[in-house]
């Protein structure tokens, strides 16, 4: 039989699937045990143990300096930041987008300016922001807006436009203006793909938020990572790295759930 | 006067003339079913009509007046596919027309105006039989449900013309014939002038009061896009028979072997 005939089946598939996890888990206890027999302090591939002696340390007990819990105040000064920013920019593109996709003339006078704007690379001007902005959450929450919205415009302008020519005929044979154009036809049709581009553009959001926050910044994840790299600390910088991709797992899922929660319509194939 | 004038009606692309000297009168209430080969402006002169392309040279009238150059609620119109709304239930397809006339701006009814208007639409369901279907979503229907849906939800603006553009073409042949009932009941309760584009010739002899034949007199073998098409038979229904159904089969489709060819 050919190789692209063999299909696995339910649980050899999540084995599968589970396979390099453990591999990547194994490969890294064996290498990390050999350096600690070695050396017991040694930093550079931190054991379990010292791990989680760093996570509680960072997460339930309060900083000796501020009194504060170092890990949780990283993390909603974060989420902040990357909520507004990424909430924003989707207000933005939705509106923009929308325009652009339904109005020939708006089209013919943005659609130039965003497709330039979204070929700026953001951090190229993070220096920019920084003096206009100042070094406050204003420019952080700046980078992320300016860094991951034009490409949502785009998004969802094509996504308008990808909708069939014959609804848009059929909307105005039932008597709708321009506005009802967009607010009956365009606009809920265009929300679960909205929601579709906030996912893909998480990713550069957080891109975005590391950095801004390495460069400028008092709390927040990134900020931290960067921090403690000063001590080689790599028994916090990794449950770090695990704990953002973490959340960002569980914002990805939040928002397929709510999309398909929302809009049964769109994701049963009826688009 | 007649309901629809066409008068010396051309309609080029460049050099690509598509309809040649079409001349038409049209009287209201009346079914007129367009046939022909592809690629003879049947679905050019429907979308004339609909608003969404201009006549080349010549005019065409509504009424004696010259016709709106966008749709408009005057004119309904019923694609093959694509014509109903997927993010809104069958009632909600129906109930769209009534909202958008009533609330130019927030395009949506409430309280006692909203019950009202459902009264319309659920008779509207009910006599294109999609009552038991009223709160599924489109994408939950089969085809010739739809295409219903789609029906129903022009019909409920009451339009002065409504447009059918190979409706069935996608449909079973058995369905189809449900379908073909569904609409001759529908025109003879509402009285609504209707243009029908099929390419079924059977389906153009069998429905409506007019058929109008859309053809190629002129054909240069060098140059296939030189000449256009124009009505060669306009026949009442009804006076039709075998040999004539022949003539035209063989007509059309010789025409559209010199359009491949």
């Amino acid at each position: 039989m050919r190789m692209i005939n063999h299909h696995p089946g339910r649980v050899s598939a999540t084995l599968l699937g589970l396979l390099p996890f453990l591999l990547i888990m194994l490969v890294y206890s064996l290498a990390s045990q050999e350096r600690l027999a070695e050396n017991p302090n040694d930093k550079l591939l931190p054991g379990l143990e010292q791990m989680t002696a760093a996570v509680e340390r960072m997460a339930f007990q309060e900083d000796r300096r501020s009194g504060d819990y170092l890990m949780v105040q990283d993390t909603t000064a974060s989420l902040a930041r990357l909520g507004m920013g990424v909430g924003i920019a989707a207000l933005l593109a939705l509106v923009v987008g929308i325009l652009n996709g339904v109005l020939p003339l708006v089209r013919a006078n943005l659609a130039p300016l965003v497709s330039a704007l979204s070929m700026v690379p953001p951090l190229a001007i993070l220096p920019i922001l920084f003096i206009v902005f100042g070094l406050g959450e204003l420019s952080k929450v700046m980078l992320i807006v300016i860094g991951t919205a034009p490409i949502m415009m785009r998004d969802v302008a094509q996504r308008v436009r990808e909708l069939p020519g014959e609804q848009l005929i059929k909307i105005q044979t039932l008597g709708a203006n321009s506005w009802q154009v967009i607010t009956r036809m365009a606009l809920p049709q265009v929300l679960p793909r909205l929601i579709d581009a906030v996912r893909l553009s998480l990713g550069p959001a957080w891109l975005f938020l590391i950095a801004a926050e390495a460069i400028a910044s008092t709390e927040g994840l990134g900020y931290r990572i960067f921090l403690v790299r000063r001590y080689l600390a790599m028994d916090v910088i990794l449950p770090y790295v695990i704990w953002i991709t973490i959340l960002a797992i569980v914002i990805d899922q939040c928002l397929r759930l709510t999309n398909r929660r929302l809009f049964p319509w769109y994701n049963a194939g009826g688009h | 006067m007649s309901f629809i004038t066409v008068n010396n009606l051309w309609k080029e692309y460049g050099d690509q003339v598509v309809l040649e000297n079409l001349n038409l009168s049209v009287k209201q209430g009346e079914f007129c079913t367009l046939v022909g080969a592809s690629g003879c402006g049947k679905s050019t002169f429907l979308k004339m009509l609909l608003g969404q392309e201009t006549q080349t040279r010549g005019e065409l009238l509504l009424e004696g007046e010259a016709f709106p150059g966008e749709p408009d609620r005057n004119r309904g119109i019923v694609f093959q596919r694509y014509s109903v709304f997927p993010h809104l239930t069958v009632r909600q397809n129906v109930l769209m027309g009534l909202e958008l006339e009533q609330k130019p701006w927030l395009g949506k009814l409430f309280g006692s105006a909203r019950r009202e208007a459902l009264e319309k639409v659920d008779a509207m369901l009910e006599s294109v039989g999609l009552s038991p279907s009223a709160n599924k979503w489109p994408h939950e229907l089969s085809g010739g449900m739809q295409q219903r849906l789609a029906i129903a939800q022009s019909l409920i603006m009451r339009p002065r013309v409504l447009l059918l553009d190979e409706p069935f073409g996608a449909l079973d042949p058995g369905i189809r014939g449900d379908m073909h009932d569904l609409l001759l009941k529908l025109w003879q309760e509402t009285g609504t002038t209707i243009f029908m584009v099929t390419h079924d010739l059977k389906e153009g002899f069998y429905l409506g009061t007019r058929l109008l034949v859309f053809d190629k007199v002129r054909n240069d073998p060098h140059d296939p896009q030189a000449f256009g098409a124009t009505i060669t038979y306009d026949l009442p229904i009804g006076q039709t028979d075998r040999k004539l159904y022949e003539d035209i089969n063989q007509s059309v489709s010789e025409t559209a072997r010199n359009q491949a060819a």
